[in-house]
């Protein structure tokens, strides 16, 4: 039996009363050790911000263990679930501190899923954050070989001081890379 | 501006033209013999799409890795009261009670086991408790319109809250929404994330709606209209509504974790 599915709509304006949460976005507190900010903005096909999109980030923690924790509306401080959502602020940006994760296999180069929701997005999208560090796996990861050399680069957080830096655009120049999961 | 051509300074379209954009779309999709099952990203009568829809084609991959895996959610995460939606207020909120309720199931029919739902909506005068709202409709001060609960065992999920009202915005001139009810929903697996909107039957406004229509496969969109059920109707205290939804593209067995 394969049923149909729910299509999806668009989040629309009104969310953020309802889906952001207290330490929605601190999957760890951001002193705890090991933390690290990742950050950026979402924008839209003419390179301005989206000061009403959701961000949600979903990871395998520092030891490429994937969390089956509950608590990620609780957050404890304690317990990593590997989940939390960032709605844009004003100026489109959004940011999380978390850990960066490990593989989840051999050899696999890490990232961590990211979902993008807005207003005027009518289902939602799904990308990845690459870390930065290890050429040579993300030289071999199959899903960033699949793709044409000049796309890459929009799968892959930037370093800086506090962490990563990693901006979604939607449109246009330098368009990130959206994914779609194939049906086993 | 005089001349004609659609920009973001001329004078918002009117129904009629949306109607007949939505229209036209709706031929096009019902002749290429694939009529959209998902909303279509690229719909311009919806204006806010325009900018905000990838001009490149979704990268395929196979899952893999935590992509595989979706966050848990607990009792810890949830009050069981959250998912009465008017008993948040020393008062009860103005407006038609209603029972929503439904099976959460993936595309084999199996039910999504204690998983996270979580609801939001405009009151009965159709205004959302949300400073960007400026409809002109009364704030009810004992309805907030957030909710939130875990299916049960058998992907079940209930919510008691207010039939929302119809709102406008400014999509076009004139532009009314049906009625909804937001839904945010997570499966087993990162690929069956999905956040919707359910509607309510025979709602007049559905042929008028550019989001509701970005969905051109009629039977597709339909999906997101519940049915009234009497069985649900509880006496003297709140009409019912039956909606199911299905999580698609789920690969992994449901069995891991909770010992089904």
């Amino acid at each position: 039996m394969t049923l149909p599915p729910t299509p999806g709509q668009t989040i629309g304006p009104f969310f953020g009363f309802a889906l952001p949460y207290a330490r929605d976005s601190a999957l760890v507190p951001p002193t705890a050790p090991g933390a690290i900010r990742l950050h950026g903005h979402v924008y839209d096909g003419a390179g301005d911000p989206v000061p009403d999109a959701l961000v949600e980030l979903w990871q395998a923690g520092q030891d490429g263990v994937v969390p089956q924790e509950p608590g990620s509306l609780h957050r404890d401080g304690y317990t990593f679930t590997g989940w939390g959502r960032a709605a844009t602020d004003r100026a489109g940006h959004y940011g999380f501190s978390t850990v960066a994760p490990g593989a989840t296999r051999d050899g696999e180069a890490p990232y961590l899923a990211v979902t993008v929701f807005a207003r005027g997005l009518l289902d939602r999208l799904f990308t990845r954050a690459y870390l930065p560090g290890d050429d040579g796996a993300l030289a071999a990861d199959p899903l960033l070989a699949s793709m044409p050399p000049e796309r890459r680069h929009t799968l892959v957080a930037r370093p800086d001081n506090h962490g990563f830096v990693f901006d979604v655009r939607l449109q246009g120049e330098g368009e990130t890379v959206f994914l779609h999961h194939e049906r086993h | 501006m005089t001349d004609t051509v659609a920009s973001s300074d001329a004078a918002p379209p009117t129904q009629a033209q949306i109607t007949a954009e939505i229209s036209a779309i709706g031929r096009e999709g019902a002749g290429s013999g694939e009529p959209g099952q998902q909303p279509r990203l690229d719909y311009p009568p919806y204006r806010s799409s325009l900018l905000r829809h990838p001009t490149q084609g979704l990268h395929q991959v196979d899952p893999e890795g935590i992509d595989l895996w979706a966050p848990v959610f607990g009792d810890r995460d949830v009050d069981p009261l959250e998912a009465d939606l008017t008993v948040q207020h020393r008062g009860e909120p103005i407006g038609e009670r209603a029972v929503v309720t439904g099976r959460v199931l993936d595309g084999d029919g199996r039910p999504v086991r204690h998983q996270l739902v979580e609801i939001w909506q405009a009151n009965a005068g159709g205004r959302y408790i949300h400073q960007r709202d400026q409809h002109p409709a009364a704030i009810d001060p004992n309805f907030t319109g957030v909710g939130r609960c875990l299916t049960d065992a058998d992907g079940w999920y209930s919510f008691t809250t207010i039939k929302p009202g119809p709102y406008p915005w400014r999509n076009h001139r004139n532009a009314w929404r049906p009625a909804h009810i937001h839904f945010s929903l997570f499966g087993r697996e990162l690929t069956q994330r999905l956040i919707t909107q359910m509607y309510f039957p025979g709602d007049p406004l559905f042929e008028l709606d550019p989001i509701y229509q970005a969905i051109t496969d009629p039977a597709a969109r339909d999906r997101l209209v519940a049915r009234y059920d009497h069985d649900v109707t509880q006496p003297e205290w709140a009409t019912g509504y039956r909606w199911d939804i299905v999580l698609a593209g789920g690969h992994r067995t449901p069995t891991e974790g909770n010992g089904a």
